[in-house]
């Protein structure tokens, strides 16, 4: 089994992966007390801390594991939660389960993609936005259902979108 | 000290939440506190009533008075009129539509008077947070009881009588998978409870964990002593981070009164529970996928035998069972297996939980004896259609399931009667939809979730579900003939039987059921497009889902 | 403290019980006691509040648990309030005046426990339940 301890990495840092980040995601590997099962909960831990999982830090974790790149990738490519892509400073999650659809939320998504100009997990211009279609969030009741970051917006028209974009855009 | 006269109960589930509780309960807090009544008056932070298109609810006990949709501004009135004066604040009664009179208890609120609590006993009705609390009302009993007073064999002999069936989904006697996982012979074994909660628009799961977690820890702990392990895994989607953060509340709690850890009440038992997290796969409900991504990797299944119970987590017997499984096992150790059978129909007894959601008055969760009819729950229960429009059909399983239309909506529902009106079970979705939804769209709606979700290991599946997707999209654009609903029909039977896991096995089923129950509809879309059914627009909404 | 066996359990069952005593589990059991208490601004002016307090007290310290204390609105009986209204299942209510809190005990040991109302502070019997 890996010892995590005993692997040093070169850590490629660059302006938009500084070590900082990187210091504390080994912290965190190295103080687990087994790596093995563990490649999901670390990555979990790199894209809260790094916010996306790009390349470098996919074969930095490689690498740390002593595991093929392939592997990282074929575990970040598979799970629709992580993501490669740099998101903006709001991600807009737009609910697509069943209960919000047959309520209207692809019309609802429709409109946001065309009032913000881009597609899904694509970042505004500006650098404010991501939209994001989630499975279900569990608020069937409130159906459809948008969430700006982790405030849920129930029962959401599309007259509300303008509304909810703009009180993020002067905070 | 002034003993507590009256607990106001306020529910903190995600639901609510959203619909601003954090903000009625801090208002509440505030106001007790200026009155002067904080110390007589208690406020609990519950979890979900299951009521949520009612939400934020907050329910006065002991009067069990039941308010619903309360504003932050309502606080004022509540503390003042009803804890302050006695008198009931009628605005924030529950009122069936149509009626101007208030309902006052929650057992007479129609939403309430057909629903049977087993699974959801303890959500609404104590403070998840508080392992006293659940403790109090007879908590970790059943555990104590099991471990102390029966043998491994008579706690399985009681789950195999209860008949308790897995309520994932798959209905698979909860009992017998446990003989099977205590027959191996095996020095490590262990138990997972499967809350990888998949089905877009369920989620009973989510709040029984954020609810009454204790009981999910208990049922899990009684699990691994009937079947010889000491290690169970709670396998929770990352999407859930309320139901994350109770659980380890829960979890530490538990271990501090040493009902988890080591010689639990002074046996030899020893048990503990870790939480894995799931990263967005649908597949992973399916229990090989879901022990590859507890070892971290990619959810894909894996072919059967050997089952799980002989070899899973890392090789070793591991039994899966799903949380609302979990939740009616205390029950069924203190009250016993007749207590349970008494409830439901002749293969499926006790209660099921269903989520009810789409084109309904009353949204939300609802626990109800088996054999209750689907009338019974649409009408009754969830109030009729929204709008006074007409019915048309309801899909239960989520997308492995089928749609139920009128005819068939006074069967009495179990395991075996939705399997029998081509439908099923499944966690216990249940999506009604009205005269204005077009049921090519639903199956496509489905599809497409199938076909994003599809892990790609085996052909059918993969391949499959892209190309029955890109046939629907055909039909609902209006460039389709006749002969591509008779391929298509074709190629949902060849993928039903020739996928590996029960995510292909059963994807078709929206368009298989669909073309049965609405042909009309598919026909009208390629012979007459200009004139469609239902609701009149079909452009086709290509990328909605796909992760690029 | 760890746990060791069933008997401790049912120990803590028993100390924490309080907490979840006044909730009931919304299947609509309704065999208790229940004592109603006008809460109306004449009621409360009279020392109601002091009633309703006295009662839960009163019935913690003898560990009466089948009694259920409701605060209600104005039963409309200004001149004697604190009024309090005792409901026993099967039997027809009972409307005591002017129970002010140091009535509480009385009430409670010869109605609620022993069965038989305090006659002379019946304000009316046998009248039609409001």
């Amino acid at each position: 089994m890996t010892q995590p301890q005993s692997i040093s990495v070169t850590k490629p840092m660059h302006e938009d992966l500084p070590e900082e980040k990187f210091n504390e995601l080994e912290a965190f590997i190295d103080g687990m007390e087994t790596t093995k099962g563990a490649l999901i909960e670390i990555l979990h831990k790199a894209q809260q801390i790094f916010g996306f999982l790009p390349r470098d830090v996919q074969l930095y974790v490689a690498r740390k594991l002593g595991i093929p790149g392939a592997e990282v990738f074929g575990v970040v490519s598979f799970y629709s939660y992580f993501t490669t892509k740099p998101r903006g400073k709001h991600t807009i999650s737009v609910c697509m389960g069943t209960a919000c659809f047959v309520r209207g939320a692809d019309k609802i998504l429709e409109r946001l993609k065309e009032k913000l100009g881009i597609e899904s997990n694509e970042i505004t211009e500006d650098g404010l936005f991501t939209i994001k279609d989630v499975r279900c969030v569990g608020a069937c009741g409130l159906a459809p259902v948008v969430m700006v970051d982790e405030k849920v917006f129930g029962r959401v028209k599309e007259e509300d979108l303008d509304d909810i974009i703009n009180s993020y855009k002067k905070g | 000290m002034a003993i507590t006269r009256t607990n106001i109960m306020i529910c903190v589930g995600t639901g609510c939440l959203a619909t601003e509780s954090e903000k009625v309960l801090k208002n509440l807090e505030l106001i007790l506190k200026a009155r002067g009544y904080d110390k007589e008056v208690k406020i609990i932070k519950t979890g979900c009533f299951g009521f949520c298109e009612q939400g934020p609810i907050v329910k006065i006990e002991p009067e069990n008075v039941f308010y619903v949709r309360v504003g932050p501004k309502d606080a004022k009135d509540i503390i003042d009129e009803h804890i302050i004066k006695g008198r009931r604040v009628e605005r924030l009664l529950y009122k069936e539509p149509f009626q101007n009179e208030g309902i006052d208890k929650q057992e007479n609120i129609p939403f309430y008077k057909k629903q049977l609590r087993v699974a959801l006993r303890n959500c609404g009705l104590v403070n998840p947070e508080d392992i006293y609390e659940y403790i109090a009302l007879g908590g970790y009993e059943a555990l104590g009881k099991a471990i102390t007073k029966m043998s491994r064999d008579e706690v399985i002999d009681t789950v195999k009588k209860s008949c308790l069936r897995g309520r994932g989904g798959g209905g698979f006697p909860t009992g017998v998978k446990w003989e099977i996982a205590k027959a191996q012979e095996s020095q490590v074994k262990f138990i997972i409870c499967n809350a990888d909660e998949g089905d877009p628009g369920a989620f009973m799961d989510r709040s029984i964990l954020e609810g009454d977690p204790h009981s999910v820890l208990e049922a899990m702990a009684i699990g691994g002593y009937a079947i010889g392990s000491d290690k169970g895994i709670i396998y929770i989607r990352a999407e859930y981070p309320l139901a994350i953060s109770r659980l380890k509340t829960a979890i530490s709690q538990a271990r501090e009164l040493g009902l988890l850890g080591k010689n639990i009440f002074d046996t030899d038992f020893n048990f503990d529970i870790d939480i894995k997290y799931g990263a967005g796969a649908f597949v992973c409900g399916e229990e090989t996928a879901l022990i590859n991504s507890c070892e971290g990797k990619r959810g894909e299944p894996n072919y059967k035998p050997p089952y799980p119970a002989q070899e899973g987590y890392w090789g070793h017997p591991t039994c899966v069972n799903n949380v609302e499984t979990f939740a009616n096992i205390p029950s069924i150790i203190t009250k016993g297996p007749e207590w349970f059978t008494s409830m439901g129909t002749e293969n499926s007894k006790g209660t099921k939980v269903f989520a009810l959601a789409g084109k309904i008055n009353n949204v939300g969760l609802v626990e109800v004896p088996m054999g209750i009819t689907l009338r019974e729950i649409i009408y009754d229960i969830g109030g009729g259609i929204q709008g006074g429009k007409k019915f048309k059909a309801v899909q239960t399983g989520g997308p492995s399931g089928g749609v139920i239309t009128e005819n068939e909506l006074d069967t009495p529902i179990d395991y075996d009667s939705l399997t029998g009106i081509g439908s099923m079970m499944g966690s216990g979705g249940m999506i009604v939809m009205d005269e204005t939804d077009n049921m090519v769209n639903i199956a496509k709606f489905y599809l497409e979730f199938t076909m994003d979700e599809s892990c790609g290991r085996c052909t059918p599946c993969r391949i499959g579900t892209k190309r029955l997707y890109e046939m629907l999209n055909k039909i609902t654009s209006g460039k389709a003939t006749m002969a591509d609903l008779d391929a298509m029909k074709q190629l949902s039977y060849m993928v039903k039987d020739g996928s590996l896991c029960g995510l292909g096995q059963t994807a078709p089923n929206p368009i298989i059921s669909t073309m049965k129950h609405f042909w009309n509809e598919y026909v009208a879309l390629v012979t007459d497009y200009d004139n469609p059914q239902g609701e009149g627009k079909y452009e086709a909404k290509n990328k909605i889902g796909i992760e690029s | 403290m760890k746990i060791k066996s069933l008997d401790e359990l049912q120990k803590i069952r028993e100390d924490h019980a309080n907490k979840v005593k006044l909730r009931d589990s919304g299947n609509g059991e309704s065999d208790k006691i229940e004592v109603l208490i006008g809460m109306a601004t004449c009621g409360i002016s009279s020392g109601a509040r002091e009633t309703l307090n006295a009662f839960i007290e009163e019935l913690d310290h003898k560990k009466i648990d089948n009694v259920k204390v409701v605060t209600v609105g104005c039963i409309g009986y200004c001149h004697s309030e604190p009024i309090v209204q005792i409901n026993i299942p099967g039997q027809s209510p009972v409307l005591y005046g002017n129970v002010k809190k140091d009535k509480v005990q009385i009430i409670l040991d010869q109605h609620i426990v022993q069965g038989k109302p305090v006659d002379n502070l019946i304000l009316k019997v046998d009248f039609e339940r409001a």
